[in-house]
């Protein structure tokens, strides 16, 4: 039963016209693929490595494709009449192509039926290998214990892989569930990802298949050791979602940040492009067994968070859509909200409770990630604290999933370690101390915290069934998110997105579809 | 009380008692060694009579304390000089105001996080029509061109950007210090300006947490500006360093 007196028709209203946004930026993506959807398909065929200068080699053989204008066809069509002609192994021809020896649009066509069997045996090993991953993480979760909700997610930024591997270990002994790796600021704009070990980046690491893979042991090592399941976090966005995805779903990640339209709003990332690369990335996610994390915290930095609450919840209805729509269960669709509004205002805390509770009755299933204050810590310490402690008792009061720890020193630094392990206290004093307080409560009949919750909910169909109306990319170019304004034709990476030809084949996308 | 203000030291409850709280992490196991070390430790940095008040295990070979001492040390008050932004901050009518009694035609501001940053949190604050905490952004000023680049803006496209747009002011944020990474992104701007002959041309401002106007002045700004500050102290700066400049170009 509602908590917050809202009418079920009400959030089927909501939910309409955010499947019919989804519905229609389907009709976009189904047309299209990108260059980070092909070299995610590589990848997954097993082509790993750079050259010399640099230059990951699925990078090389998509932008040859491309450059000859052929990549609508799908990678996997040209890398399997090339296996076929000169009886190589993806990796191998994958070489042959960046030394200069052979052009895959060049290579003469072998026999269909042979190509179609070529790309069919490649996919089959590569979704096993994902397969394979997820049953890694059943069988450690039925061997080991796993956190509560809230479950304790906290975040390491050193810079150095193997630094944030002691310090996320330490975090995982003072009862951190979750830990998040950062990614080094930057990372979002580049248009491939980079290779092996970071030991010294700015404000995080570079989401590589290396630092998954040592992170990941690391976590396993602490995990043993206490004889509970640690889940690792990383970043499927920017300019190579589905590449990142793949990466995660062959290294064991549980959870990743995977919004549908953070980066076209904040990174300015095309957004014909954004939503192809987001389509399959969530695709690959899902069938990984990876929880999303979506990034509606992020319109509360830029926006003031009590007059754009509004958005939080449109945006959530959008997020939740479009991962339905690319195969997702709702349980593994982590929508993103924020304790985020102004110390100042009075009964900050009553409208934070209203929003929390909000997201929890509208997406039951969804296991939330319920972010900390971040805005208005000011490097006041002490102060920063207490904001924290209300921030927790909001989240154990409403039932939140995912629960970023907040630092008392946010704005100061990057967490050291014994800022993670006073949030990690207060954490869990708060949620011993007021485990079973929410079902001892109701909120009153018309009181604020219904109306405002009411007020939200309305406030965001108004603008879902105006977006509904515009569509999606034109409710984008006219600043309806975050204030902020972006073009269906500007922004990066949109030389990277290609129309399908007919014949078009990606066979992950067509597995991963019916869930095989 | 009588505070002797040539030496000065902190307060606790008695006046000169030098009373300092601090806490920090050993990588050692938690014990009664561990402990030992963290008051000698004190004891070096200087403060008197440490007591290790609270100490705890945080994790295989950490150890977290939580320290009381007193200093020994003073500071002579009547001494200290800090640099710091020369201007009146006026309220936004009266920078308006300003600027139309000043400048025959609107003053032109070009914004953005540079570099590697993403974080526009504080460019937005100073520039956004919304601003922050009540104080209204740039982009609401009448007199005002603001141009907000966002994150992630490269050196050589803020340039490029001043000079299409004629730009009075630049105001650069950065957020993320890490490995002082920012006086390397600030660094590289100054060059570049002064590659393409504009370092004079326009009021050059940097903003952020970890910013003060010492740094900026260091590293060849005109102005440094760091928590607390608001888009009317930024506007305020500018539009008097205009004047006083002799007026827009």
């Amino acid at each position: 039963m509602s908590k917050l007196g809202i009418p079920t028709v009400k959030i089927a209203k909501a939910r309409g016209a955010a499947e019919k946004i989804a519905g229609d930026i389907q009709l976009h993506i189904d047309r299209r693929t990108t260059v980070s959807v092909e070299r995610a398909v590589l990848r997954l065929y097993g082509v790993d490595g750079a050259t010399d200068e640099g230059a990951p080699l699925v990078n090389v053989v998509v932008d040859q494709v491309l450059h000859s204008g052929r990549l609508g066809l799908g990678i996997s069509y040209w890398l399997a009449n090339g296996i076929s002609c000169y009886q190589l192994s993806p990796q191998e021809l994958a070489e042959n192509i960046a030394a200069g020896k052979i052009d895959l649009v060049k290579t003469p066509i072998q026999d269909e039926g042979a190509i179609r069997e070529e790309i069919d045996k490649l996919a089959k090993d590569g979704l096993a290998k994902i397969t394979a991953k997820r049953a890694e993480r059943e069988e450690l979760l039925a061997r080991l214990a796993q956190g509560t909700e809230p479950l304790l997610y906290v975040i390491v930024a050193t810079g150095n892989i193997y630094e944030d591997v002691i310090q996320a270990q330490s975090a995982a002994r003072q009862g951190a569930d979750i830990v998040a790796v950062i990614r080094t600021t930057g990372q979002s704009l580049l248009d491939f990802v980079p290779y092996g070990a970071t030991t010294e980046g700015f404000g995080g690491t570079y989401a590589t298949q290396e630092n998954f893979r040592i992170m990941r042991q690391g976590l396993d090592e602490v995990g043993e050791e206490m004889g509970k399941y640690i889940r690792l976090t990383n970043y499927a966005s920017g300019l190579c979602m589905p590449e990142i995805a793949a990466m995660g779903a062959m290294e064991r990640l549980d959870v990743m940040l995977n919004d549908a339209m953070y980066g076209i709003i904040f990174r300015d990332i095309n957004m014909q492009r954004t939503f192809v690369d987001q389509y399959f990335s969530r695709m690959i996610n899902g069938f990984a067994g990876i929880i999303i994390n979506t990034g509606e915290d992020n319109y509360l930095t830029t926006a003031d968070a009590f007059e754009a609450a509004h958005t939080v919840t449109a945006s959530q209805f959008i997020n939740e859509q479009l991962a339905v729509k690319s195969g997702m269960k709702r349980s593994q669709v982590a929508l993103g909200h924020a304790f985020e509004l102004n110390p100042e205002l009075e009964n900050s805390f009553v409208y934070e409770l209203a929003q929390a509770l909000l997201a929890r009755e509208l997406f039951p299933e969804a296991p939330l990630k319920y972010m900390p204050p971040t805005k208005y810590m000011t490097g006041n310490i002490f102060q920063g604290h207490v904001q924290d402690c209300l921030f927790n008792v909001a989240s154990v009061m409403t039932g939140q999933s995912l629960h970023l720890l907040g630092m008392m020193t946010e704005a100061i630094h990057t967490p050291h370690i014994a800022d993670r392990y006073l949030a990690l206290e207060n954490a869990a004093y708060v949620f011993r101390a007021m485990k079973d307080l929410a079902g001892e409560i109701t909120f009153k009949e018309d009181g604020m915290i219904h109306q405002r919750a009411n007020q939200v909910l309305d406030n965001a169909i108004a603008l879902l069934e105006e977006v509904a109306e515009l569509g999606l990319m034109e409710a984008i170019s006219k600043g309806m998110f975050a204030d902020i304004s972006r073009s269906s034709g500007g922004g990066k990476g949109l030389a990277g997105v290609v129309f399908k030809e007919p014949g078009y084949y990606n066979p992950f996308m067509e597995a991963m579809k019916e869930g095989r | 009380m009588q505070v002797d203000l040539t030496r000065i030291k902190p307060y606790g409850d008695t006046l000169n008692d030098g009373a300092v709280q601090l806490s920090f992490t050993l990588p050692v196991e938690h014990s009664v060694e561990a402990v030992e070390a963290a008051r000698q430790l004190a004891g070096k940095m200087g403060f008197l009579e440490p007591q290790v008040t609270y100490s705890k295990s945080i994790g295989t070979g950490f150890s977290f304390f939580v320290v009381y001492g007193k200093a020994n040390q003073t500071v002579d008050f009547t001494g200290i000089k800090v640099e710091k932004v020369a201007v009146m901050v006026m309220e936004k009518k009266e920078v308006e105001y300003f600027i139309k009694e000043n400048f025959s035609r609107p003053v032109n501001v070009v914004g953005a996080c540079i570099e590697s940053d993403a974080h526009t949190v504080g460019i937005d604050a100073i520039m956004n029509m919304k601003g922050f905490n009540g104080h209204k952004g740039l982009e609401s000023y009448k007199g005002i061109n603001a141009y907000n680049l966002g994150s992630q803006v490269s050196c050589e496209e803020l340039v490029a950007r001043a000079m299409e747009v004629k730009a009075d002011a630049i105001l650069v944020s950065q957020v993320v210090t890490q490995k002082d990474i920012h006086v390397q992104n600030l660094t590289k701007l100054i060059e570049i300006m002064e590659a393409e002959g504009i370092r004079d041309e326009v009021v050059l401002v940097v903003g952020g947490p970890r910013i003060d106007h010492q740094l900026a002045q260091e590293l060849g700004y005109d102005a440094g500006f760091g928590p607390g500050t608001y888009a009317e102290h930024v506007a305020s700066y500018i539009v008097q360093e205009l004047k006083q400049r002799g007026g827009l170009r």
